[in-house]
C-alpha cells in the first residue's frame, strides 16, 4: 500500500532564497507525523508544497500515491487543511462558513448539513454556530477551522501550528481530539515549534531545520539514540571561555561523564551527557567545588526532543527561534503566503 | 476564554459519526461548478446584507451626483446640450453609467482582502472544478449589485423628470450595463492579482476612475471638448456605453442603425457601440487569462 503522504527530496526557493533545500519522508496511514524546527525552519513552506498551494522546484510529494503536482484536484479531495493563521470570514456565522466550506467540497446539501451537525456536536460548537466568526475566541476559531478541515473526511489532516496563541486548556482539547481523529483512522500531519506538543502527539517525527531534515523517527527512538541525561550547567550567567573550558576539562574526567561540551550558543553553558544515575548531580557540585568554580544553573532531565535537536544543531530550539526570528524577513513571507 | 472550552473529557470523537461513508462523492464538473460558484456568491451577498454600508453609498452617490451636477449647470442656456435637453436630462445616462462602472472596478477589492487575509487560501486547498468559480461569483454579485444602482438611478430621474425608456430601452440599457461590468470586473480582478496589496489596488482605482469619467462623455458632449479629448473619449469605452443610453433617453424610435455618437473619424450606431463593448469585454477577460492561469493554477 502506498503511504499516506510520501514527499522525496522537496525543494522549494522563493526568489534565491531557499525555503526548503531538501526534505524527504513518509507518513503512514493512520499515524500522527510530527514536524518539528523552529520558524522559519521551512514547515509551514512544506506544508504549502503538500496542500498544493505552492509548487515544488523539484522532488515528489504524493498523498496514497496520487502526484499533488500532477493531479492536484485529486490530491486535494483526499486533503484536509487547517492553516496556521486562521482566516475566517468574520462576517459568517460558524454554520454558514461550514456550509460554504461544504459546498466547495462538493458534498450534497442534506449530507453536508448533517456533517456539519455532527461536527458542531463533536466539537461542543453547538452553541456558538450561529454566532458571527469575528466573535470567537481563539479557541473557538481554531475548532471551527478544524471542524472546515474535517468536513469532507479527508484522508490526510494537515495541521499547520494547530496550537499557537492557545492557552492550556485549550491546546488539550485540539490534542484529544486529534488523538480520537487518528483512532478512527486519519492520517494527520502536525507542525509544531512546541517540543512538549510533538512529544506527546506524534508517532513519528521529522525535525527539520534549514530547509533540511535532520532527523526522522520516533520521539523514543529518537531520545534514547541520545543515550544518557542531560545536564545543563552554568558555571556563570555569562561564563568565559576560559573558565567554561576548565570545567569542561575537569568534569570529562569523571567517570559518569560521557560528553561534556561547551555552547557558545547558551553563553557557555556546559552541555552534559551522563549516565542515568541518581547521584551524578552531587559528583559533578563536589568536583566543581573542589575546583573553587561557582555554579550559577544545573539542570538534570532525560533526554528531550530538544536534546535531539541540539545534538544535530549545536542549538536549543529556543535559540534558534530567536536567531531565526530576528533574521526573517515578514514582508517577503507574507507575500509568498498570498496568492 | 476559559468558559468557552469544556474540558478534555466532554469531547467524543465517535469516529463512526465523522466517517459515516466514505464513497467518493459522485462527482460532474458543472454541477460541481455550479455549487461552488453559488455558495461564493452567496458568501457575498450574506457579507452584503450584513455589512450594506457599500450599497448605500453606492445608491446615494449617484444620487447626490444627479442632483448636484444637475444643479451645477442649471441655468445652463436650454438646449445648449443639443436636442433641447435639459442638462438633467442629459447627465442621467452619464451617471448611471459612471456608477457602474465604478462598482465594477472596485470588484477586484473584497478579492484582494481574501488573499491579503488567507481566505483565499482556504479556497485554493478545496477541489473546485473551476477556480474560474471564484471569478464568476464576482461577476454576477458585481452585475447584481450594479443593476439594482442602475434601477435606482433611473427610477430617481424618472421623477426629476428626465422621463422613462420603453421596456425595450430598459432591456438595452441592461444589456449595456452588463457588458461594460463584465468588461470592468475582469479588469479589477486583473489588477488585483497583479498588484501586491490592497493599498496599491486602491490607489490605481483612484487613478483610473475619475480620469475616466472626465475623459468620457458623461458630464460634457463631445462638442464641448477639444480635438484631442474628442479623440481620447472616442477611444474611451464608457463613452459607448454612455452615448446609446442617452440616445435611448431622448429618442423613443430607435434601432440599432441609429446613429448615437459623432466620431471625429465618423459616426456610431448603436449596433456597432454594442460591438465595441462587447470585444471590450472579451477584450479584458482574454488578457487577464494569463494572469488567472498563473495565480489560480
Amino acid at each position: 500500500m502506498a503511504a499516506a503522504v510520501l514527499i522525496q527530496n522537496l525543494c522549494k526557493s522563493y526568489g534565491t532564497v531557499p525555503a526548503v533545500k531538501d526534505v524527504s519522508f513518509q507518513v503512514n496511514q493512520g499515524e500522527i507525523f510530527g514536524l518539528l524546527g523552529p520558524n522559519g525552519a521551512g514547515k509551514t513552506t512544506t506544508i504549502r508544497c503538500l496542500c498544493t498551494l505552492a509548487k515544488p522546484d523539484s522532488g515528489t510529494i504524493e498523498l496514497g500515491g496520487v502526484s499533488v503536482v500532477d493531479q492536484p484536484r485529486e490530491a486535494r479531495k483526499r486533503l484536509g487543511y487547517v492553516a496556521q493563521e486562521v482566516a475566517l470570514d468574520k462576517i459568517l456565522t460558524g454554520r454558514e462558513l461550514l456550509e460554504l466550506q461544504a459546498a466547495l467540497y462538493h458534498i450534497p446539501k442534506v449530507e453536508a448539513r448533517q456533517r456539519i451537525e455532527v461536527l458542531l456536536e463533536v466539537l461542543d460548537l453547538q452553541s456558538y454556530a450561529d454566532k458571527k466568526t469575528g466573535t470567537y475566541s481563539g479557541g473557538l476559531k481554531r475548532r471551527i477551522d478544524l471542524a472546515a478541515g474535517l468536513l469532507h473526511q479527508p484522508e490526510v489532516l494537515v495541521l499547520d501550528e494547530p496550537t499557537v496563541g492557545l492557552d492550556i486548556e485549550s491546546r488539550v482539547v485540539v490534542w484529544d481530539f486529534l488523538r480520537q481523529l487518528r483512532s478512527s483512522g486519519t492520517t494527520i500531519v502536525i507542525t509544531s515549534h512546541y517540543l512538549e506538543e510533538i512529544d506527546a502527539l506524534a508517532d513519528r517525527v521529522g525535525i527539520i531545520d534549514r530547509g533540511l531534515v535532520i532527523a526522522e523517527g520516533t520521539p523514543s527512538a529518537l531520545k534514547n539514540r541520545l543515550g544518557g541525561d542531560r545536564i545543563t550547567l552554568r558555571i556563570r550567567e555569562f561564563t568565559p571561555v576560559a573558565e567554561a573550558e576548565r570545567a569542561r576539562h575537569l568534569l570529562s574526567q569523571l567517570s559518569c561523564v560521557q560528553e561534556a561540551k561547551v555552547n557558545d550558543n547558551q553563553a557557555n553553558a556546559l552541555n552534559l551527557v551522563v549516565t542515568p544515575d541518581r547521584d551524578v548531580l552531587m559528583t559533578i557540585q563536589q568536583s566543581l567545588q573542589t575546583a573553587e568554580l561557582p555554579i550559577f544553573g544545573i539542570s538534570q532531565s532525560r533526554p528531550s526532543l530538544d536534546d535531539v535537536y541540539l545534538a544535530a544543531t549545536g542549538k536549543t530550539l529556543l535559540d534558534a527561534e530567536l536567531s531565526a526570528a530576528s533574521s526573517r524577513d515578514l514582508k517577503a513571507e507574507k507575500k509568498q503566503s498570498m496568492r | 476564554m476559559s468558559g468557552t472550552i469544556n474540558t478534555s473529557n466532554s469531547v467524543n470523537v465517535r469516529s463512526s459519526d465523522i466517517y459515516r461513508s466514505r464513497e467518493p462523492l459522485e462527482s460532474n464538473q458543472l454541477a460541481d461548478f455550479i455549487q461552488e460558484t453559488l455558495a461564493l456568491t452567496k458568501r457575498l451577498f450574506i457579507q452584503l446584507q450584513r455589512r450594506p454600508s457599500t450599497l448605500i453609498a453606492g445608491i446615494v452617490q449617484p444620487l447626490m451626483w444627479l442632483v448636484l451636477f444637475g444643479a451645477l449647470f442649471q441655468n445652463a442656456p436650454q438646449g445648449m446640450m443639443g436636442n433641447d435637453l435639459s442638462y438633467g436630462q442629459f447627465l442621467g445616462a452619464g451617471v448611471i453609467v459612471f456608477t457602474a462602472f465604478a462598482g465594477a472596478l472596485n470588484a477586484g477589492l473584497p478579492v484582494m482582502f481574501d488573499r491579503e487575509f488567507g481566505f483565499l487560501n482556504r479556497l485554493l486547498v478545496a477541489p473546485l472544478a473551476s477556480r474560474y468559480s471564484i471569478v464568476a461569483a464576482s461577476a454576477i454579485y458585481i452585475v447584481a449589485l450594479s443593476l439594482i444602482q442602475t434601477a435606482a438611478i433611473i427610477g430617481v430621474s424618472a421623477i426629476m423628470g428626465a422621463g422613462l425608456p420603453s421596456l425595450t430601452g430598459l432591456a438595452a440599457i441592461t444589456l449595456i450595463i452588463l457588458l461594460l461590468v463584465l468588461g470592468v470586473t475582469a479588469m479589477s480582478l486583473g489588477f488585483t492579482f497583479a498588484l501586491p496589496g490592497h493599498i496599491e489596488l486602491i490607489a490605481v482605482i483612484f487613478v483610473i476612475n475619475l480620469p475616466l469619467l472626465f475623459a468620457s462623455t458623461a458630464l460634457a458632449p463631445l462638442t464641448f471638448m477639444p480635438q484631442w479629448l474628442q479623440i481620447v473619449a472616442c477611444l474611451n469605452p464608457l463613452t459607448y456605453a454612455i452615448e446609446p443610453i442617452r440616445y435611448l433617453y431622448t429618442h423613443p424610435q430607435w434601432n440599432l442603425t441609429s446613429v448615437v455618437l459623432q466620431a471625429p473619424w465618423g459616426s456610431i450606431s448603436f449596433g456597432s457601440s454594442l460591438l465595441i463593448l462587447v470585444s471590450f469585454m472579451l477584450l479584458t477577460l482574454t488578457a487577464i487569462q494569463p494572469l488567472l492561469k498563473r495565480r489560480l493554477a
